[in-house]
């Protein structure tokens, strides 16, 4: 009797050339969309709405972004404060500018405000922020949702 | 002479375990982090602390001024352009439009215009801003590019409540 050859017990080879090609496109289209900008927003704060608000042509030079919340709060350079210690953070950040020698009047004050703040805080920010030196202002709001 | 293994050749076996393993784990921190964000836009305004003190504008236009007053839960209660009062933001453009021009029209005082922003304390934001959009320009409807009307905005120091 003819004892047969047992089945040979290879590995089946699967072609993973496709899968990685896919994998490490989807990967650069991830990277390549990935937003930077994420460090100087706040997504607790819900901007308003302008038709006509146009991102910038040119990066600002010294760029400080100032967020405040519906309710109240100042964000300034990672810090979170009540209104009335805004003025000493802003104090220590113009020092900062002019030991690097660099100018307060350079410096462009993002302002991202809540929809739902109250405008005198904008005003009180504004105005905490003349009184320390700086001079531009930008406020930012949102573009128009495309899908309405 | 013994000539061995000739013509012989041995595959060399990758491992690609490790490397498909961290470019899934690659291609999951990019998803899980991937959000579109909506494009923002800025309105640029100058104020010095000495602006207001700093002369008048040296065109002929007189000094425009808009006040905006806020109910109690800080909705738009009126708005008024000097003295003028105004219903909504489509008749503050339009109005402002006639005083000054704009880029395209026949007067062109756009570039030379200033106009101060005068809102109650708790005045909603969004309303404001509403404000700055009608003064600051429109969309043209054929084109769709963006008309300026008055690019120099100032505000008022904040009315305390």
């Amino acid at each position: 009797m003819r004892i047969p050859e047992p089945k040979r017990s290879d590995l089946a080879e699967g072609d993973l050339t496709p899968m990685i090609d896919m994998t490490f496109q989807l990967i650069a289209f991830f990277m390549v969309l990935i937003n930077f900008t994420d460090a100087e927003q706040d997504q607790r704060i819900r901007l308003p709405v302008s038709d006509i608000a146009k991102p910038p042509d040119t990066a600002f030079i010294e760029p400080r972004t100032v967020h405040l919340t519906d309710r109240g709060m100042v964000s300034f350079r990672g810090d979170e404060m009540p209104m009335v210690e805004f003025e000493r953070h802003l104090r220590r950040d113009v020092q900062e500018l002019r030991n690097r020698g660099k100018s307060v009047t350079d410096v462009t004050v993002i302002i991202r405000a809540d929809k739902n703040a109250m405008s005198g805080q904008v005003q009180e920010i504004m105005q905490e922020c003349q009184r320390t030196g700086y001079e531009r202002f930008v406020l930012r709001a949102k573009s128009p949702d495309p899908g309405g | 002479m013994k000539i061995r293994n000739v013509g012989r050749e041995d595959k060399i076996q990758l491992q690609m375990t490790p490397m498909i393993d961290i470019v899934f784990q690659l291609l999951v921190f990019f998803v899980m982090t991937f959000k579109i964000a909506q494009p923002e836009g800025d309105f640029n305004i100058k104020m010095p602390l000495a602006a207001p003190k700093a002369g008048a504008p040296s065109d002929d236009l007189p000094p425009m001024t808009i006040r905006l007053r806020a109910a109690d839960d800080g909705s738009l209660a009126s708005m008024r352009l000097n003295e003028r009062n105004i219903e909504s933001f489509d008749q503050l453009r339009s109005l402002i439009i006639s005083l000054v021009g704009n880029e395209q029209g026949p007067m062109g005082d756009s570039v030379s215009a200033e106009i101060e922003i005068d809102s109650d304390y708790h005045l909603k934001y969004e309303h404001t801003m509403a404000a700055v959009t009608a003064i600051s320009g429109h969309t043209d409807p054929t084109t769709g590019s963006v008309v300026k009307l008055i690019d120099k905005i100032r505000f008022a120091p904040p009315r305390r409540r």
